[in-house]
């Protein structure tokens, strides 16, 4: 059985190593996709157009003014007169983000302890948008730190941020996962499904059915060289975000792996499901491309925060494994937690598991058509 | 295997078989046996249900009623039986391309559980031809070649039946007829072989044919005996014009078929042909050099009349 195996495995990495083409794309697309992300698809923004309305004028909110262009991250304007202006300049892309101080705005703060301000920002990028408000509401609540050193009675501006853990916003914490996840799934799942539809399409699934071999074998056999094949690309993506874009991995190193494992066998699962259903590489290729890749993409937290989507599109992201999995990848490496807090996602991605290959065993057929 | 297991009756027994699609119905409840080590030939024209025929043998597919033995095994309960003890070559060329023809065929032993070195002696003769070229890819064979690594591949295992779906379509004359002399020594060593054909006159070569046409038997018999079952009187004629006389010969009363066979146009009838009349109303239609000769019937003969007949009746 093991002799039947071996030589079933043997072949497949024959059909791998010698479709010169496609390696060459499956090498080379994790790491033109690192490097893009790295270098020129940026998250972060520096010199942003920020537009000042300052109702006060008074000490402190010119201090605040002063301590927002004294970072990086801004070019303030002062805008003249009301809020209705804003819409405006939003219109003839003058700025990203308006910031509006209250009337009186020293006054409440000192006195009524509490002041507030609006933190208005251009929507239509939402990206951008997320970024420079957290960026925005960083840098207030410094400012009310300080000023609240000396005071026996804290002050208030009623801010909140969520960069908890990334304060820097560095954007490879957030595409290092995400370029993982898209590209484990696409050679797991996508290749997998492609080079057994390749199978039927060819006719040879025809001999192999007709031999004794067990299809389980036939399907294990077919599968098993991807692994390796994802494994390489999973260090090659850690290894480039780590020594070229200084990447953080403050977790464990063995529950990461583990963990990567599990993702690749969910992979393989689901691409072993869609071949089940799939007659021709073509069609196996747009299952996976439109039912698999894209969700993945888009309902994952890899390029669009989840937190702002509508309520149905965030259950939905609860079925796509990429989504726990850019989780998980994201706790162990940036925020360094263990198993203890990524248990649920880990259940699930193995839950997954677990009914796609009792999926696949039911639905795999002994005959042809 | 289970070498010390009674043989079954027969090689394949076939009963009542019916397998329909969503759309066409592919056979019309066959019946037939074929004899342990027979070569036996299923002969019909493409679409006839020969495919589906050999898919439902070989247990790839289910009948939708009826039963099948192969081997004394049920094609639907008993599949990993049958799995074990036939050899399947496809209609389609089904061997890994990219894969070195040595390649292939250790893949093909392997999986069978099977080595290369204790079955070479049934493959031999086919296999020197192709040795030479053992680490070509084969996808750079040609169209011969192709098909006798695919039949080295499903001898390899020494199968007890092996089933081939039109191995000399599309290849040259040359390795059809080498084709064939291998079918004859392969028998010799024992092997059930089970061919399908649309070239009719590969069927002489068979001990027993099947005529199919449009998923039903037209006649199965010994290429002898359905040579000697034709009752017609059957005449070969020539003219300058071959294309044009077949429409004249078609509106003479007295003949029954008429069709091209080869250079000449075969004609035959129910009743005696009177060949100086035949000869004299061509010449009348305004035909030059015009032969006719009473001729025996060849198989090929039979099959066009059996064919004839049964798209008369359907």
């Amino acid at each position: 059985m093991r002799k039947v195996f071996g030589a079933f495995v043997v072949k497949e990495i024959k059909h791998i190593l010698r479709d010169v083409q496609t390696l060459i794309i499956l090498i080379g697309m994790p790491i033109v996709l690192v490097i893009l992300f790295g270098f020129a698809v940026k998250n972060e923004v520096n010199d942003a157009k920020i537009a000042i309305i300052d109702m006060a004028k008074d000490d402190l909110s010119l201090e605040l003014t002063h301590q927002l262009s004294a970072s990086n991250y801004f070019i303030l304007s002062e805008l003249p007169g009301s809020t209705n202006q804003i819409e405006n300049i939003f219109r003839k892309g003058d700025a990203k983000m308006a910031i509006v101080f209250e009337p009186d705005f020293a006054n409440k703060f000192y006195k009524d302890k509490k002041a507030s301000m609006q933190l208005i920002a251009d929507a239509s990028d939402p990206n951008t948008a997320n970024i420079l408000l957290n960026y925005a509401q960083a840098i207030i609540r410094n400012f009310q730190n300080e000023k609240n050193k000396n005071a026996h009675v804290p002050y208030l501006i009623n801010m909140e941020t969520k960069m908890l853990y990334n304060p820097t916003l560095k954007s490879v914490v957030y595409f290092v996962p995400g370029i993982m996840t898209i590209i484990l799934m696409l050679i797991s799942a996508m290749m997998t499904s492609i080079t057994i539809a390749k199978e039927k399409e060819k006719g040879t699934m025809e001999i192999l059915l007709a031999s004794p071999l067990n299809p389980s074998l036939i399907v294990i056999g077919k599968v098993a060289p991807y692994i390796i094949l994802a494994l390489f690309n999973a260090a090659t993506i850690i290894a480039l975000g780590i020594w070229i874009f200084d990447m953080p991995l403050v977790g464990s190193f063995g529950l990461l792996t583990g963990e990567i494992l599990l993702f690749i066998l969910a992979s393989l699962s689901l691409g072993v499901f869609i071949s089940t259903i799939s007659q021709t590489q073509q069609v196996a290729m747009m299952i996976s491309l439109m039912g698999l890749l894209l969700p993945s993409i888009l309902l994952s937290g890899f390029i669009f925060p989840l937190e702002s989507m509508p309520k149905v599109l965030q259950a939905i992201a609860n079925i796509i494994p990429a989504k726990w999995f850019i989780q998980i990848l994201r706790g162990i490496m940036v925020k360094g937690v263990g198993i203890d807090f990524l248990w649920k996602q880990t259940i699930v991605l193995a839950g997954m598991t677990l009914f796609f290959i009792a999926v696949s065993i039911k639905k795999f057929k002994i005959r042809l058509e | 295997m289970n070498t010390s297991a009674p043989q079954p009756p027969f090689a394949v027994q076939v009963e009542d078989l019916v397998k329909t699609y969503a759309q066409s119905e592919a056979l019309k409840s066959i019946s037939f046996n074929v004899a342990h080590n027979e070569l036996f030939g299923i002969i019909g024209p493409d679409g006839g249900g020969k495919t589906t025929l050999f898919r439902i043998l070989t247990s790839l597919m289910l009948p939708t009623s009826g039963n099948a033995l192969t081997y004394g095994y049920d094609v639907q309960k008993d599949y990993k039986e049958i799995r074990k003890i036939i050899g399947y070559m496809p209609g389609q060329f089904s061997l890994y391309q990219d894969l070195t023809v040595e390649e292939n065929l250790q893949f093909f032993a392997r999986i069978f559980g099977a080595s290369i070195s204790e079955n070479y002696e049934l493959i031999a003769e086919i296999y020197d031809h192709i040795k030479p070229f053992k680490d070509r890819r084969a996808g750079d064979l040609s169209g011969g070649m192709k098909q006798k690594l695919a039949l080295s591949c499903a001898l390899i295992h020494y199968p007890k039946i092996l089933f081939l779906d039109e191995p000399t379509t599309g290849i040259d004359a040359v390795s059809r007829m080498e084709l064939w002399s291998m079918l004859k020594s392969l028998k010799k060593k024992g092997v059930t072989i089970i061919v399908s054909t649309p070239y009719m006159d590969e069927a002489l070569l068979c001990d027993r044919i099947l005529l199919m046409q449009e998923g039903s038997i037209l006649d199965s018999n010994t290429p002898k005996g359905i040579i000697n079952n034709f009752q017609k009187q059957i005449v070969a004629i020539e003219t300058h014009n071959n294309k044009e006389s077949i429409k004249g010969l078609r509106r003479l009363p007295y003949l029954d078929s008429v069709h091209t066979f080869g250079y000449e146009i075969h004609a035959t009838s129910t009743e005696t042909i009177d060949t100086p009349q035949l000869k004299n109303d061509l010449e009348k239609m305004g035909y030059q050099d015009i032969n006719v000769r009473n001729i025996e019937p060849t198989i090929e003969d039979c099959f066009m009349d059996l064919m004839q007949n049964n798209e008369s009746h359907g």
